[in-house]
Order: C-alpha cells, then sequence, then structure tokens
C-alpha cells in the first residue's frame, strides 16, 4: 500500500503516554494538513514518525508504502526518504551550507551525479526560493534568522526529494513573501512519489498549498478529519465547533 | 534506561577510539644508531659531553653551564599539568644520529630516510613548502631552502650552523627573548639545547610559501630540547611550520623546546604549530615573540598529541601600531592534560592583541586554556579580545578556563568570552535527520566547531587535521 500509514499508535515523550490510538494514513501523492491546540501531541508526532530517540512508541505500526519503520533508527528512516522540516531548526557552527547540502544530497536515493550537476541543482534551488546565493556559504542555521532557518529547512526539502515530508509549524513567524516561497516548495514536490503532512495552526499555509485532506489531532488522536471545509469550521467556530462534527468524518477518511 | 543515555552511550562508544592509527601512521620506531648518545641523566658531564660533541664556542658553553645551575635551583611550576610522574633522571638528552647535517634526503641513512617518507615530509616539501629542516632526536638532519629564497638572502639553519655563520646575528638575540631564567624549563632547554631552527629574513623580502621543521623523536626515555630562533627584518615576511611526532613507547619522553621570534617594524610572522607527539611525551615549551612598531604576530598552535603539553605562546607588542593575535586548538583525549594558552603583553600605545581559543575534551581528558593579557599603565588605545570555547564530549572528560587579566592603563578596551558546550541531542537528531549516520553528524559537529582555526592552518594540516578528528571519532557503530 502507498502512502504512509499510522495504525493505533500508542506513543509518547519518554515514558509519558501523549498519543493514543492514533490512526492516520496519508495516501501517495497526497498532502495531508494536521492541526489542532497546543499540547496535544502534533509535535510528538513528527519527532515519533522522525524516530527521536528520546520518543517511544509503546504500541502500534508506522509504515511507508507497506514497509514497516519501526526498526529504523533516525538516518535509516531519513534514507528510507522520510523528512522533517523542524520548527526550530538546530545551529550547527562550522558546517557551511554548501558542503553540508553536498553530502545530504550525496545521501538521497538518486545522488547528483557530480559536483557540478550538484551545483546546478542547488542555483536553480536558490532561485527557486529567492536565497542570496551568498547564503551557501554561511554555517548551517548558525544566527540564521527565523525565517531565513524556514527557507534552510526548504532548500533541504528540494535537495533531498524526500518520498514524504513532515512540516512542523513551518509557517510560524513567516511574513507573507516567506510563506509564499515556502508554500512554494512545498507545491513544487507535489505529484505522485511524494506525500506529507504539514502541520499548522493557519489557515494562510494551507489556502497556498491546498491539501488534500485535514485531520484534527485532539488529546493525542485524530478526533476529526475531512476536506478544507475543517479549516474553515476552525477558523469560524474553534476547535469546539470541530469537536461536534468528531467521529463522524474520521471514520470515512481512514477508511478510504 | 531512557533513549536518551542509550544515544550518549552510544557516542561514547563512537569517540573512545582515541589514538586509533597513531601507532602505524607516527607511533613507529626504527632501530636506535646514534653515533653519540650521552648517559641516562643530566649532571654537568652531560652538559659539557653535549658542548664538545658540538664543538661550539666558548661562550654558549658558558651559556649552558650558567643554565644548568639555574635549572637545578628554579622550582618546579606549581600550576597547569600534573608533572609529579616526570623522571628527569630517566631521560637521555642527546642522541647524535648521523655527522653533520645534509641538504639532500638521498644522502642520509636509509632508515631516517624512511621515517620521513612516511611521515610525508619530502612529498610536502615538494609541493608546498620554501624550505624544510628535520631533527631527528637531537640534530637537525636536513635543512634545505630553495635556491631562489637563498638569493633572496632568507637564512635558514640549524641554530648550531647560525651560531658558526653568524655569531653576530645570533649573539645579538639569542637567549634575549627568552632568557634561562624564566622558567625551569627555560633553564633546562638552555642547559642542554641541540638543533632547532635559526630563520633570518632580510628587509622587505616576502617569503610566500612557508618554511616548515619536523621534529621527530626516535629513541625511548629521551629528552629533545630544540631552540628556534626567528627574526624577520623590517617590513618582511614569513610564515613558518613544525610539527612534530613521535614512537608510542611505554617510558616516558620529554620535549622541552625554546622558541624566541622577533618581528621587527614592520614585518609579520606567522608561526604554525601541529603537535601530535605520542601518549608517553611530556611537552614545556616556552614560546614567545616581540613585535616592534606596526609588526604582526600570529600564533596559530595546534595540540593534538602528547601526554601533558604546558605551553602558551606569548606575544611581547613592543612597538607603536604593533598587533597579536594567538589561535589555539587543543584536543585532550584519554590520559592526556592540554594546558595551554596565550600571554599577551602590551607595552605601547596603538597596540591589539586577539586570542581565540578552542578546546575539545573526551575520553577523560583534559583541555584548559590558561592565558594571561597585561596591559601596562600610562598607555593609551589598547584593545584586546580573548575567546575560549570548550566542547566537552563526555561526563568524564574536563575543560577549565583561567584567563588573567591585568590592565592597568585606562584608555583600554578588554573583551573576555568564555563557553562550554556539548554536542547536542537536538544538533546529532538534526543531522541525522537528513540521513546522516549518528556517527558521521558527530564528526560533522566536533569539526565544525574547530573549523573557523582550522581554516587559518595551512591546507595540508587543516587537511591532516581534519582526517585526525575523523580517526580518533571512528567508532564502533555498525
Amino acid at each position: 500500500m502507498k502512502g504512509l500509514r499510522i495504525d493505533n499508535v500508542q506513543a509518547g515523550l519518554e515514558s509519558k503516554v501523549i498519543l493514543s490510538d492514533l490512526n492516520l494514513y496519508v495516501p501517495d501523492g497526497e498532502v495531508h494538513a494536521l492541526m489542532g491546540p497546543n499540547g496535544h501531541g502534533k509535535s510528538t508526532l513528527a519527532n515519533v514518525l522522525m524516530g527521536h530517540p528520546r520518543y517511544q512508541l509503546f504500541k502500534g505500526a508506522i509504515s511507508l508504502d507497506g514497509e514497516s519503520l519501526l526498526d529504523l533508527d533516525v538516518s535509516e528512516r531519513a534514507r528510507r526518504g522520510l523528512f522533517l522540516a523542524f520548527q526550530y531548526p538546530a545551529e550547527i557552527p562550522g558546517v557551511t551550507v554548501s558542503k553540508f547540502l553536498k553530502r545530504i544530497a550525496d545521501l538521497r536515493k538518486d545522488p547528483p551525479k557530480n559536483a557540478s550537476a550538484f551545483l546546478t541543482e542547488l542555483k536553480q534551488n536558490l532561485a527557486f526560493l529567492e536565497i542570496d546565493p551568498s547564503f551557501v556559504n554561511r554555517y548551517l542555521n548558525d544566527g540564521f534568522s527565523g525565517g531565513e532557518k524556514k527557507r534552510m529547512e526548504i532548500l533541504q526539502l528540494l535537495t533531498l526529494k524526500p518520498r514524504f515530508a513532515i512540516f512542523d509549524e513551518t509557517d510560524s513567524g513567516l511574513d507573507v513573501d516567506a510563506l509564499k516561497i515556502v508554500a512554494a516548495g512545498i507545491n513544487k514536490m507535489r505529484g505522485p512519489g511524494f506525500s506529507a503532512l504539514v502541520i499548522t495552526h493557519y489557515r494562510r499555509l494551507l489556502d497556498l498549498v491546498k491539501p488534500d485532506a485535514v485531520h484534527i489531532l485532539e488529546r493525542g488522536h485524530i478526533a476529526a478529519s475531512g476536506g478544507f471545509e475543517l479549516v474553515e469550521l476552525l477558523e469560524k467556530d474553534g476547535y469546539e465547533g470541530v469537536r461536534r462534527l468528531s467521529g463522524t468524518v474520521k471514520e470515512a477518511v481512514y477508511a478510504s | 534506561m531512557p533513549a536518551e543515555a542509550a544515544v550518549l552511550q552510544d557516542l561514547h562508544q563512537d569517540i573512545k577510539q582515541i589514538g586509533t592509527g597513531y601507532e602505524e601512521r607516527f607511533g613507529f620506531a626504527m632501530p636506535d644508531r646514534s653515533i653519540v648518545k650521552t648517559e641516562q641523566g643530566l649532571t654537568r658531564e652531560t652538559v659539557l659531553a653535549i658542548s664538545e660533541a658540538k664543538n661550539e664556542p666558548e661562550w654558549i658553553r658558558r651559556f649552558r653551564l650558567r643554565s644548568l645551575e639555574l635549572f637545578q635551583r628554579l622550582p618546579m611550576p606549581s600550576w597547569g599539568g600534573n608533572l609529579s610522574q616526570l623522571r628527569f633522571d630517566d631521560m637521555t638528552y642527546y642522541a647524535k644520529p648521523t655527522e653533520g647535517s645534509s641538504r639532500s634526503w638521498d644522502e642520509l641513512p636509509e632508515e631516517i630516510k624512511r621515517t620521513y617518507e612516511r611521515l610525508g615530509v619530502p612529498e610536502a616539501e615538494r609541493k608546498f613548502l620554501a624550505g624544510v629542516g628535520a631533527q631527528y632526536d637531537s640534530e637537525m638532519v636536513y635543512h634545505n631552502i630553495r635556491q631562489d629564497m637563498e638569493k633572496k638572502g632568507v637564512l635558514f639553519s640549524d641554530v648550531e650552523t647560525a651560531v658558526r655563520e653568524h655569531p653576530d646575528i645570533v649573539k645579538r638575540f639569542f637567549g634575549t627573548i627568552v632568557p634561562p631564567d624564566d622558567n625551569k624549563f627555560a633553564a633546562l632547554n638552555s642547559a642542554v639545547w641541540s638543533g632547532g631552527s635559526f630563520v633570518y629574513v632580510p628587509p622587505g623580502v616576502h617569503v610566500d610559501i612557508p618554511l616548515q621543521a619536523y621534529f621527530r623523536v626516535n629513541s625511548q626515555a629521551f629528552g629533545q630540547f630544540e631552540r628556534t630562533l626567528i627574526i624577520a627584518d623590517e617590513g618582511s615576511f614569513v610564515h613558518y611550520i613544525e610539527g612534530c611526532t613521535a614512537p608510542v613507547f611505554s617510558k616516558d619522553s620529554l620535549h622541552s623546546a625554546v622558541v624566541e621570534i622577533i618581528a621587527l617594524k614592520n614585518a609579520r610572522i606567522r608561526y604554525s604549530t601541529v603537535q601530535n607527539w605520542s601518549s608517553n611525551m611530556y611537552n614545556l615549551v616556552t614560546k614567545r615573540a616581540f613585535a616592534y612598531e606596526n609588526a604582526v604576530m600570529e600564533w596559530v598552535d595546534g595540540n593534538i598529541g602528547s601526554k601533558v603539553t604546558m605551553k602558551y605562546p606569548a606575544i611581547f607588542l613592543m612597538g607603536e601600531g604593533a598587533r597579536g593575535e594567538v589561535l589555539s586548538i587543543a584536543f585532550a583525549g584519554k590520559g592526556q592534560e592540554q594546558d595551554t594558552g596565550a600571554k599577551i603583553f602590551h607595552f605601547a600605545s596603538n597596540t591589539s592583541s586577539v586570542v581565540t581559543s578552542k578546546s575539545i575534551s573526551k575520553d577523560g581528558g583534559t583541555a584548559s586554556y590558561r592565558g594571561m593579557v597585561k596591559m601596562e599603565a600610562g598607555l593609551h588605545n589598547i584593545k584586546s579580545k580573548v575567546e575560549c570555547d570548550a566542547l566537552i564530549l563526555d561526563e568524564t572528560s574536563k575543560s577549565n578556563t583561567y584567563p588573567v587579566m591585568d590592565i592597568r592603563s585606562e584608555d583600554a578596551s578588554m573583551e573576555h568570552e568564555a563557553k562550554v558546550s556539548k554536542i547536542s541531542e537536538d544538533q546529532l537528531f538534526y543531522l541525522m535527520s537528513r540521513g546522516l549516520t549518528e556517527e558521521e553528524a558527530a564528526v560533522m559537529i566536533v569539526n565544525g566547531f574547530i573549523d573557523p582555526l582550522v581554516k587559518e592552518l595551512p591546507m595540508e594540516y587543516a587537511v591532516e587535521l581534519n582526517r585526525l578528528i575523523e580517526l580518533e571519532m571512528e567508532g564502533s557503530v555498525g
């Protein structure tokens, strides 16, 4: 079965249970949005999917294109095509962006044939994301503004061309122009062989990305699933409005 | 066990491999074929025997004997690395490997030539260097400089040759920058010194590519005591590099050098060291430079090896407009103490200094920054900046910072920053989420940490240092 599948997952930070009975399926080629109140498990899910060593999976299954991810560590998951755009990317002083991008490009499934192929690709990506070329001589995320860090995440997305990407509040703290660029990066990847989960609080990114489905994560599980109308409902009535729907749409989407 | 602890424990295992590869690449020994060797221990007779083997002028002989008395009288340092296991009586103080110094590698005894080939010295000479000196135990067995440099009047030889051929220059500076009574180890060196480089760059001459000296200890329980004297005349420039290695023996050895540098008006000197002694070496070195009007002195000091290193390259800013810079990188692994730093003395107005120190400690190693900045009273427009960053890779390792600032001038600016960090879980997770293995992620972070300083090293050493760190971080994962 193509896509990312999460079945009956119970998971949390160290011994604390945060997610329970969580089911979610993102088919190949689709981009789904994940919304929900703060502290209900959105970032936990991102970390569990990526395999953060401090997050534990107590039960359940996670698979990508039918293959389980559970026995793989973080780097193995990445090489399987999983990608996480961080809410707070770590700073790595002393490692230049260009050196780092070259290294990770070499680790992806179809690495660039040679240095000049990599450079051509890099230049195109920089132009597409409206990033000044001198950016690549800086140290990775070191002293970057919030907006620069997010663009850097999208630059890595385009460099790695992952099979499945998770965007953990990539839109937070971005101005309108930066938001458009982030959305353009996500949309550029869209198509068969790519799916994504966009974690966000706000409609403004989803207006640009137009998700195929929307899920609400509340109290550690998917409380509602549906289409863009959920985003509109949320904006109008808040999570209370969504709770009235809970349980109905969810099952329908999950079964598809 | 929480997953976090598991990650950190894995990391410990990865970086436990310090010293791996040293034995094969640098730690080998050749049979001892010294043609003159003093008996173990240090007495007046030892000093006289060295003096006689060198057939040197009377003033040097008297300098030695005076220094021996000072050595016997001066106390051991009461601070710094642990020297309680250092046994002066167990060392051999002089070993002469060949009859005289050569200008051709081919004229060297096969085993000595092979040693330097294995260390890559002749190859580096062909590729990057304007001249090379190679010391083997107590003597410079090889010294050569490119003809174009020689024609410009650049002098590059062992110090003994300089004493014979340029006594006027040597007498003027020798022992004036680091006097024998400076400290116990300076006195020791002054008593038994042998070998080292003499460099003189005439006014206005720029030696565009570096000169290098390579110090090799081959004997066991041995003391190497070279002296280096570098004079850059007005408006000249020279970059001098030194490297050093030794075989791995169970008994300890001692390296105690004295380096004296004079940068005259408008001259610039860069002195780069990549110290990679074996883990049985005490490395107790006194290095000092005088920088005159508008001169620039730069020490680039990399300490990777040795058992205990105590080394604080000093700059005396003697003339107006002089500038001093010390870049220091230390790597302290298992059983190692790197007690390093810098000393800057501002003796003139409009002088500035920058000290940047980075240390990495792991596997129980101790890296200490010990530094001093002194600004004399009555001067104006003095600037100094000291920045120390330490990276500690595990719970058993230590990092210390001992900065001393003695600011007597009122028109002065002094900045000091010290930072201690660890490889963070967030950094590892971030890099691994892009496909790097945990080991590669850790190496990338450590290399990144020292990158700003490594960039200052000559290319081949920068590559070597990165390689060494990879080698030392090479782990059991997989």
